[in-house]
């Protein structure tokens, strides 16, 4: 055993209060380093032969998806049963939900068959707000529209702490179809806060309102526009059309995904021309740092956001993010249902 | 016959000029003096010291939501609601179900309003055949129905030919076009003001541009066709500027903007910052034109203030709990203003100019006055239509209370300054 | 908070050369044995343990650390007093002889989330249990099978243990809260 897991000093104080998981915008850097070290412990309990502990048993933990996804719920359906928690999946297609149920409803629903905590998925943003204020179970927010995923945040958080250590003063680019990512979104409140340095690189049609290169000060987030208030607008980041230019020095690169749906509406006009501007390919990161990190949420669009080569390449930790996901959802669930408001 | 005087009131009628201390005697429904001891013998008498007196307030932008939605709202619990809030005419919009673009239509809006108004109900036609946008209605027969005004609000007239004949042919028939200026395009999918809070909420956006293209457009087609049209409630600083532009052109454009542009900004939607998470996605904020920036707020006020902008009009737009009980992008667009105007106008005005904007300037905007001569005054000879405010009074806004369907505004909880005590509408009280 | 020392640095490190003496003699040896610390204190506990076994007996003790966070029932009163962290035990407790060493011995709830935590990790042939204090009022039927010191206490009063790896010092107190009799 190494000499350097003995613990420090029992702190007594510090205690998760949040009934919610809605965003990780107002996170503190005491809830997110708690978040982390019980990740590790989660970490800890996956790697056994039988990964189980009973934690969470007796507990009900229901996932709501409005919209389809394999991963993430496998991830959290995964995570409660490590934890020893019942876990049932809802999709919302074949359900009531068809039949014209409001989501209202339907939450109000699985909260009399006895859910404690609601993991909930939703085209719309904002939805799993209108819910955290309908029901008294606990909420994670798997995603909601193009506003939040904090349970992405956190894992890719925890990924690059595990290779790069405090991620203070990291440069970290995050590239792709910003406005629309609530993975973008998650990400740039829990790296802003833990101290990183955050470059967003799109086109132009890709980077929303207020973050586009010919925006004036008055339309940019807080700091420019006087009346803003400070704790409400996005977070200082750099923005950056060129990929050449953003990558250079980057610690980590982070890839997202592009939806089909993009190319109408005339946001871009085709996939390959993306991928000229701005797919990750070898040469450039051979410009970030030696070592640096590629990431991506998955699922990539092959050829697109990144060259085969780099996305199997050493540098990659595509695939940890997903270990890491369990990980990371064990340790959200366990933390809601056990907290002190829970 | 039946009189009414009103005591001791501080009278406001900008049309003619009054603001004093004056006495206003009602008989058989029309105001027949006002002044110093206006009516010592009336059957009836109202004691309005320290009150202000008022011509009842004109709405030229209304949504009455019958026939079809009556869930929403009827004609009845709407006009009591405009009684409330003051309002003694109110111009009703016809995206009903069906809308109204038949003379039966209209037929039926007035007699409905006949039977169980407790206000002046003037109905609003459609420009196209079933506010679909393709073909004109039948406007010479609408208007010889009763229609004031034609307009398919709710959406654009997009094509813009269309919007150039219908200009034209409406140009001889007494009722000008009223157009919801809104690029489709620009505009398609958003659900609030693209800018700062709908990237912090990850909400698809609706543009500044998409009003003002299309503002741009009937200005030039107003320039071109020589005929009268109205802009809707505009709400940009830069719709205002091209209509600032357009009058110092001499061009026939008006504009009208309503309270809660005058007063709220898109930070309505973000809440309070006490709902779980912070953020509220309060869809009682959810309107459109979509509430907009700070600067665009002043510069509607600036307009007003300066003439750019005619007058003020609600758009009152109630709706059905479950309407608004659900996911943000799910959520009906609109606020149920009528009960909270005055006050919400008061939060950015001055008494005498909202009142001024409220009643003779939507009646002149609309040539209203030229079938209710008097109408939006206090002269003799006009309609004894009255609000009796209290400028001072303080109340909390409670949604639950209003005579309105529609509970659907952000203003659930604040303490609003200004509040209509008594109107009065053909010299009877309603609304109480 | 007023308190009193009961055990001093030299107390302690006598208690620890005795128990480890006690262990060996115990089990004949030391074949088999493993010691596994709890969390937080256990586990320095557990290494000076097998530092004095390793000083007379020449020959290493496996030592493990638990960490019960994940395994206790007492959370509605305990809440998240602690942060949980990951275990870390030898790769093999089958058929072995697990000596759990714990600072304080009180209800015997944390042993048996312990005992809950050890099964998860394989079967060990016995589990024995080491405590530096055992302050009595138990909840459950356990026991210690070695105690440094044997300390009644009232349940008002707080038993507090520093030691030099995680506290700088080496000293077992009691404290009673202010205010109360």
């Amino acid at each position: 055993m190494r000499q350097d897991t003995i613990a420090p000093p029992r702190v007594e104080t510090e205690a998760w209060t949040r009934r919610h998981l809605l965003d990780a915008d107002d996170l503190t850097r005491d809830e997110i380093e708690l978040l982390m070290k019980t990740t590790e412990a989660m970490t800890e309990v996956l790697g056994r032969d039988v990964p189980r502990v009973p934690a969470l048993r007796g507990r009900t933990i229901i996932t709501l998806f409005y919209e389809a996804s394999t991963r993430t719920r496998a991830s959290f359906e995964l995570a409660g049963k490590a934890l020893g928690a019942d876990v049932i999946n809802v999709a919302a297609s074949g359900s009531s939900v068809e039949k014209g149920e409001s989501l209202i409803d339907t939450v109000r629903t699985l909260q009399a068959v006895g859910a404690d905590l609601l993991v909930m998925r939703h085209g719309s943003s904002g939805a799993p707000y209108l819910v955290a204020r309908h029901v008294h179970a606990a909420v994670v927010n798997a995603g909601d529209g193009w506003h939040a995923h904090p349970t992405q945040a956190l894992l890719d958080l925890y990924t690059i702490r595990s290779k790069l250590g405090d991620v203070r003063g990291r440069k970290v680019v995050i590239v792709g179809d910003i406005a629309h990512s609530r993975v973008a979104r998650s990400n740039i409140w829990a790296l802003t806060t833990m101290g990183a340095e955050v470059t967003l690189c799109a086109p132009p049609t890709l980077l929303p309102a207020g973050l586009r290169p010919n925006d004036t000060p008055n339309t940019r987030g807080s700091g420019s526009q006087p009346d803003v208030p400070e704790a409400l607008a996005m977070p200082p980041v750099h923005v950056e059309t060129n990929f050449d230019i953003a990558i250079d020095g980057a610690d980590v690169v982070m890839t997202l995904r592009l939806q089909k749906e993009r190319m109408s509406g005339g946001l871009l006009p085709s996939s390959r021309e993306y991928a000229t501007l701005y797919q990750l390919t070898e040469q450039r990161l051979a410009k970030a740092r030696t070592g640096a990190l590629v990431m991506h949420p998955g699922p990539i669009n092959e050829g697109v956001e990144i060259a085969p080569s780099v996305a199997t390449s050493l540098q990659s930790v595509i695939e940890e993010q997903v270990t890491n996901g369990v990980a990371v959802r064990m340790a959200v669930l366990y933390l809601l249902c056990r907290g002190k408001s829970g | 016959m039946t009189s009414l005087a009103i005591r001791g009131g501080h009278v406001i009628d900008p049309a003619n000029g009054v603001d004093a201390i004056a006495d206003v005697l009602i008989e058989s429904g029309r105001i027949t003096a006002v002044g110093q001891d206006a009516g010592n013998d009336t059957s009836e008498t109202i004691d309005a010291t320290g009150l202000v007196v008022s011509p009842g307030f004109v709405d030229i932008h209304t949504h009455l939501r019958e026939p079809g939605f009556e869930h929403k709202e009827t004609i009845e619990s709407g006009t009591m609601a405009a009684a409330r809030g003051g309002f003694t005419t109110v111009c009703a919009m016809p995206n009903t179900e069906p809308p109204i673009d038949t003379a039966a239509g209209v037929e039926f809006i007035i007699r409905r309003a006949a039977e169980t108004g407790s206000v002046r109900v003037l109905p609003i036609a459609c420009v196209t055949r079933g506010r679909a946008g393709k073909e004109l209605a039948d406007l010479a027969e609408l208007a010889q129905a009763g229609a004031i005004a034609f307009s398919d609000d709710g959406s654009p007239v997009a094509d813009a030919n269309l919007m150039r004949r219908a200009l034209e042919y409406a140009s001889v028939l007494g009722a000008p076009i009223i157009d919801h200026s809104e690029d489709p395009a620009l505009a398609a999918g958003g659900v609030t003001h693209e800018g700062w809070v709908s990237t912090r909420l990850g909400l698809r956006g609706i543009p500044a541009a998409a009003e003002e293209t299309m503002v741009a457009r009937d200005i030039a087609l107003a320039a071109a066709t020589g005929s009268h049209v109205h802009l809707a409630h505009i709400s940009t600083a830069g719709s205002v500027e091209l209509v600032r532009q357009a009058k110092a052109r001499g061009l026939p454009v008006t504009a009208e903007v309503t309270p809660h542009h005058l007063a709220l900004t898109h930070e309505e939607v973000l809440g309070s910052g006490e709902a779980p998470g912070g953020l509220t996605y309060e869809t009682n904020a959810k309107v459109n034109p979509p509430l907009r920036t700070p600067e665009d707020v002043a510069a509607c006020v600036a307009g007003l203030l300066d003439g750019t902008i005619d007058c003020i009009a609600t758009d009152h737009a109630p709706h059905a709990i479950q309407d608004k009980l659900c996911e943000f992008d799910h959520a009906a667009m609109g606020i149920s203003g009528l009960e909270t105007a005055l006050s919400l106008c008061l939060t950015a005005l001055p008494l005498e100019t909202a009142i001024e904007r409220l009643t003779t300037a939507p009646v002149h905007t609309l040539a209203l006055d030229a079938r209710l001569p008097g109408l939006g005054t206090l002269g003799v000879g006009a309609p004894a239509d009255i609000a009796i405010i209290d400028p001072n009074a303080e109340w909390t806004v409670e949604p639950e209370l209003f005579a309105s369907k529609g509970k659907n505004t952000p203003l659930a909880g604040r303490t609003l300054k200004g509040r209509v005590k008594a109107t009065i509408y053909a010299g009877q009280v309603v609304g109480s | 908070m007023t308190g009193h020392t009961v055990l001093s640095a030299d107390d302690i490190r006598r208690a620890v050369r005795r128990i480890a003496h006690e262990i060996v003699e115990r089990n004949h040896g030391i074949a088999g044995v493993v010691l596994v610390g709890m969390r937080t204190r256990g586990v320095p506990l557990a290494q000076r343990l097998a530092g004095a076994i390793a000083e007379f007996e020449h020959e290493t003790v496996p030592v493990g650390a638990l960490d019960i966070g994940l395994y206790r029932d007492d959370i509605n009163s305990q809440q998240l007093r602690s942060r949980i962290g990951p275990s870390d035990l030898p790769n093999d407790i089958e058929g072995r002889t697990v000596v759990l060493v714990d600072d304080v011995l009180y209800t015997g709830r944390s042993i048996r989330a312990a005992l809950d935590a050890l099964a998860d990790f394989g079967r060990p042939g016995q589990i024995q249990l080491a405590v530096l204090v055992d302050r009595g009022h138990r909840q459950l039927p356990i026991r210690a099978d070695y105690v440094g010191k044997n300390i009644p206490t009232s349940i008002h009063e707080k038993v507090e243990v520093l030691l030099e790896e995680t506290d700088g010092d080496d000293e077992v107190r009691i404290v009673r809260p202010e205010g109360e009799v």
